[in-house]
């Protein structure tokens, strides 16, 4: 394996020989060509929209309880009133549609609607259509529905006792899900320890919460037996296949269109593809177009959070520091269903699961359980601040058993650079880093001495101040065959092996020269478009400007695959490269073109500043005329050559293996790396926690525009504060939902956000052909616990809880202290 | 989030603003900022069946200072308050009050009558005019106009002495008075957010330190503002080592709600830290207010 990675780097098409005098475009900070658009009120998002006429809207009725059976559902009054369309209920959905894939044995059945029985506050018991908004939402209140209430399961500790109520009866236990595994010598490394630390970690459930909610305009189109479906959806485009098979239709009658603006999601807008099921089954029923724009109510209560998670966690040390091996007994809450792509909440990080750490063995048991919680899906760093809050928590411990200054635990077990590419024992493999070089610099930035010494002194006037470090492998660009990881292999076995993380891109160039670039990546603000522009442009040699980036995904007229998407941080390491590699189709036909003309080799040609130009100088000519030759006088081409320019890439990190026979997985395409110190102090008065100084070093590889990858990191960040002292998705033991609004649900705002100092210590992935990384995920997955591991040492407490609201954390210091919840 | 269906009025005339609420009683709601009652009403939280919109009344934005008063009319926004600097000069309680109000934002639009009719126990006005012990001006067209001390106006949780056929046409803040300080402190778990905590305080020294009037007001730990029975500490100098125990008196009787935010004991303590540190700085500024008067 190791031998073919490293040849992977050869296989880009090499076709355009490097000149010195080509402006360069990648790693300019380039402004946004999204920006003008979106401070001027022109982004088209999905509500901006209006692609059928007639349209009906929709609004859903949801489910007041946790936990209850269905006696009655009479949709009569609801009908009645003027304005109304057609309700859809349970019984409707479960005539038309087939339940959703699950990808684990225990299968719980999975709806776009409540059937018979309601598993949180928030399902979608019935759709009304009509009218307009209002008169679809005063039809909800028609709706005579009877409920007998359940005994409600809430936290995942409930979920595992033996006689919690099954919420899937066909299941037949709320623990739908349970693996092992082991890698490395794992007894061996326990029968050498010296010491052990043990101890139990809890990290919450709390989401994305975009400015943009979900929505979906879903028109059925009788003739042609086909739904067309607008809707913020961004992939993986995995889901399309489920949701054809949902609706039971050939996929090429499910057509599902993303508008070339989506108001953030942070992975959050992936679970939106029940919905479109949902709406789609409407507008048949109904027989007119149907629009559906979430509310901020409906979005806070079921939309998609990250997993709770409960972890019992064993590490075997020596006294010296060195981390010889890991128990993980790790319990995921999805919540009421398994909806695609879960379980991947467990399975993201599992080749990932000995972080930035040389830590040869390690056993893993992997639970799920269903609660009457919110279903579950993607948020920023999916999986992996569940993953890292384990064991970054883990290390701080092992430090303060030892007596030895935490930095010095994780200098004797960080990964040196020498080691890459490091083939992590549960099947990871990283490709490149110098992860010791990222902490030195940022012990600099943070100046490390001065921070003790400024604790010290803090702490001698009887303040409470602490630091926290933490260092994350970010991963990036799934393998979209890792997920198969959570089935046994002989079940893994009976379908198709899938691997890979295929992406897209199409350019054309029109009769006049101008050139556009269609993306599958369906950004959601990252500014995608200004970094294809970029690439293009340099490959073309062009100005960004010249080259216009559509954002919409259509499929039936885009280039995508099941990869597609915008999810993973896949589009550095991964779209980035489709997008050249178009581009080098482009400029192979324009320089063959150029040859033609010129009567000189091949690689005598080269594009600069808008034109072919010989090596020799004598002959320059516009791309325009280049271009034109293939519209307008395709006689004029070399011989064989086909008219027209159009050409589509399709790139994936060739070696990603489905997993092997020893359940060991490459969960990602390539992996970049983070260290985050931070300085807090504890008011003990109130319990708020201030960060007083927050530094976070990132190895993102090649970086291809400076200026997108620091607002990513701080986008990062922000979001990762939330976790740690603001955001939880709160229940009570009724399951009913106590952070409903966004009054109950605080997310930072500016205000609540410190000022962060960002370094660097770039290395280029040698498995992609531009070199670059992800970036803006890491500090999703590392801020919580680095928050964490610095009020504990503030505190000088083992067991935090997230977030660490003010309450929270002054509950922590009173004597008779109580868990507050 | 859509509202339930409702009747619109938007009346040219407060006479014709009070004759709608006589003929529509509790079916009718005034819209004013609609900085609460919109969101209300899109979560059909409430669901008035006429709404009788005063934002077209004229003269109803007056702010203007009179008989030792700050008297703010119904429709005047909490960001022109904030905006007027001889008003904040009157009611320095008043200033330190207003940037906790919500958001910038939502203070262009949001009156200050209207945060006083709504009566939320952890806002800040209701809060600042019951330690003030200023007065509410309602009027109806049965009965015309009367008075109603902030002390008796704010009932419980959303609950105020207005009648249904009664509209907020003004609110009376008393302005600063010699030898008198003021303090406002709040905790909240964000800028902007509702305050977990919040308190009022105001102290009044005689030129020989005496401390003539301690008042002090808690919002966040009961269904209204609430204001503590300190008079036990009126007609005495007052030290900076009073005030713990002055702290702990306020909240004596006090018994704070448990929810998401915090527990009841959370509560009392931040009561008490906070009623500690606005005494602190009330009587700081009662003390530069009497210097500056002895000379």
């Amino acid at each position: 394996m190791e031998a073919s990675r490293a040849s992977e780097t050869a296989t880009v098409l090499p076709l355009t020989a490097p000149n010195p005098a080509r402006r360069t475009w990648v790693g300019a900070a380039t402004l946004r060509a999204e920006d003008p658009a979106l401070l001027t009120g022109e982004g088209r998002f999905i509500d901006d929209l209006s692609p059928f006429p007639s349209e009906h809207h929709a609004a859903i009725l949801r489910s007041p309880y946790a936990h209850a059976r269905i006696t009655r559902l009479d949709v009569k009054p609801a009908l009645a009133l003027e304005g109304v369309t057609a309700v859809i209920t349970g019984a409707d959905v479960s005539a038309a549609c087939k339940p959703f894939p699950v990808g684990i044995e225990t299968r719980p059945v999975f709806y776009p609607c409540a059937i018979d029985r309601v598993r949180y506050m928030g399902e979608p018991v019935a759709v009304v259509v009509a009218e307009d908004r209002y008169i679809a939402e005063d039809a909800l209140e028609l709706i005579d529905v009877g409920y007998d209430p359940l005994a409600p399961v809430v936290e995942i500790e409930d979920a595992l006792h033996a006689d919690s109520l099954p919420l899937h009866e066909a299941v037949g236990s709320n623990v739908v899900h349970d693996r092992s595994f082991a890698y490395g010598d794992v007894d061996g490394a326990f029968a050498n320890a010296e010491e052990f630390v043990e101890a139990k970690f809890v990290f919450p459930k709390y989401a994305s919460t975009p400015i943009e909610t979900y929505g979906v305009i879903a028109h059925y189109q009788r003739a042609a037996d086909t739904y067309v479906v607008h809707a913020n959806f961004h992939g993986p485009f995995i889901l399309h296949s489920l949701m054809a098979q949902a609706l039971q239709i050939p996929s090429n009658r499910l057509r599902i269109v993303v508008p070339p603006d989506i108001g953030g999601s942070y992975g959050i807008k992936s679970a939106v593809y029940p919905y479109i099921v949902l709406i789609a089954l409407a507008s048949k029923i109904a027989g007119v177009p149907v629009r559906w724009i979430e509310d901020r109510i409906e979005h806070l209560c079921a939309s998609s959070s990250s997993t709770d998670r409960v972890t019992w966690a064993r590490a075997a040390v020596l006294k010296d520091g060195t981390i010889l091996g890991l128990h993980l007994d790790q319990v995921d809450n999805t919540g009421a269903y398994v909806r695609a792509p879960e379980p991947a909440c467990l399975y993201r990080m599992h080749g990932t699961v000995t972080g930035a750490y040389r830590i040869p063995a390690v056993a893993i048991r992997n639970r799920l359980v269903s609660t009457n919680k919110l279903p579950t899906g993607l948020n920023r760093g999916y999986g992996g601040q569940e993953q890292y809050f384990t064991l970054e928590r883990l290390v701080a411990l092992v430090a303060k058993r030892l007596g030895l200054d935490v930095i010095e635990v994780v200098r004797r077990n960080l990964l040196r650079k020498e080691e890459f590419p490091y083939h992590a024992p549960a099947g990871s493999v990283y490709d490149s880093g110098d992860y010791h070089a990222a902490l030195e610099h940022a012990l600099e930035l943070a100046d490390y001495p001065a921070l003790m010494a400024g604790r010290e002194s803090a702490r001698a006037e009887g303040r409470l101040v602490g630091i926290g470090i933490g260092c994350i492998v970010e991963p990036s660009g799934s393998n979209m065959g890792y997920i198969s990881i959570a089935l046994p292999k002989d079940l893994r076995d009976r379908s198709l092996p899938k691997s890979g993380c295929t992406e897209a891109a199409t350019i054309a160039i029109d009769p006049l020269g101008a050139v556009t670039v269609r993306l599958s990546t369906t950004p959601q603000g990252q500014g995608h478009r200004t970094v294809a522009a970029q690439i293009v442009a340099q490959e073309l040699g062009l100005e960004p400007k010249q080259v216009e980036v559509l954002a919409e995904l259509d499929t039936q007229t885009s280039a995508w695959s099941i990869a597609s998407g915008s999810y993973s941080s896949r589009f550095a390491p991964v779209a980035a490269v489709a997008i050249r590699n178009a581009a080098r189709k482009v400029a192979y036909k324009l320089k063959a073109i150029a040859a033609h003309q010129f009567g000189v080799a091949f690689e005598d040609v080269d594009l600069v500043e808008g034109a072919a130009r010989s090596a020799d100088g004598t002959h320059v000519t516009s791309l325009k005329r280049i271009a034109g030759a293939a519209h307008w006088n395709p006689s004029s081409l070399p011989d064989g050559m086909e008219p027209g320019i159009y050409e589509t890439a399709y790139y994936s990190i060739g070696l990603l293996r489905p997993p092997d026979d020893d359940d060991r997985v490459d969960s990602s395409a390539v992996y970049g790396f983070v260290v985050d110190l931070a300085l807090v102090e504890v008011d003990s008065r109130t319990g708020r926690v201030d960060v007083k100084q927050y530094v976070t070093v990132h190895d993102s590889g090649t970086v291809l525009n400076p200026m997108i990858v620091d607002g990513q990191i701080r986008g990062g960040f922000a979001h990762g504060l939330g976790g740690a002292l603001f955001e939880e998705i709160a229940y009570d033991e009724n399951g009913t939902l106590r952070s409903g609004t966004l009054a109950d649900y605080p997310i930072p705002t500016a205000s609540e956000l410190p000022t962060i100092v960002i370094g660097h210590v770039d290395v280029p992935s040698p498995f992609t052909p531009l070199g670059a990384k992800g970036v803006g995920e890491g500090n999703a997955m590392s801020v919580p616990v680095v928050i964490a591991n610095a009020v504990a040492d503030a505190l000088g407490a083992n067991e935090v809880r997230l977030p660490l609201v003010p309450h929270r954390v002054w509950e922590m210091l009173q004597p008779n202290a109580v868990e507050a919840r | 989030m859509k509202p339930a269906p409702f009747d619109y009025y938007c009346p040219r005339s407060l006479d014709e603003a009070l004759a709608l609420l006589a003929q529509y009683g509790d079916e009718a709601k005034v819209l004013a900022g609609g900085q609460s009652l919109v969101p209300a009403m899109n979560m059909r939280l409430a669901r008035p069946g006429v709404i009788v919109d005063v934002n077209r009344l004229p003269e109803a934005a007056v702010i203007e200072r009179c008989d030792g008063s700050l008297r703010v009319g119904m429709l005047a926004r909490q960001a022109d308050l904030e905006r007027m600097p001889v008003a904040l000069d009157a009611v320095p309680l008043l200033a330190q009050a207003l940037p906790h109000v919500g958001h910038w934002q939502t203070r262009n639009r949001g009156t200050v009558c209207g945060s006083l009719a709504h009566a939320d126990p952890s806002a800040e006005l209701p809060l600042a005019i019951v330690v003030l012990d200023g007065a509410i001006e309602a009027r109806s067209s049965a009965r015309g106009t009367r008075w109603i001390a902030a002390g008796q106006f704010f009932e419980s949780y959303f609950q105020t002495a207005l009648q249904n056929d009664e509209i907020v046409v003004g609110a009376s803040f008393p302005a600063r008075r010699e030898g008198w300080g003021y303090a406002f402190e709040e905790f909240a778990g964000r800028h902007g957010d509702f305050a977990i905590v919040a308190v009022a305080c105001a102290v009044a020294l005689e030129p020989n330190g005496v401390a003539s009037e301690v008042r002090l007001g808690l919002g966040g730990v009961a269904d209204k503002p609430h204001l503590a029975p300190l008079t036990a500490y009126c007609g005495r100098v007052l030290s900076q080592r009073d005030l713990p125990e002055i702290a702990n008196a306020a909240v004596a009787d006090i018994e704070p709600p448990s929810d998401l935010r915090g527990s009841a004991r959370y509560r009392r303590a931040l009561a008490t830290n906070l009623a500690q540190r606005a005494l602190t700085r009330a009587l700081a500024s009662a003390r530069t207010a009497c210097d500056g008067l002895a000379q």
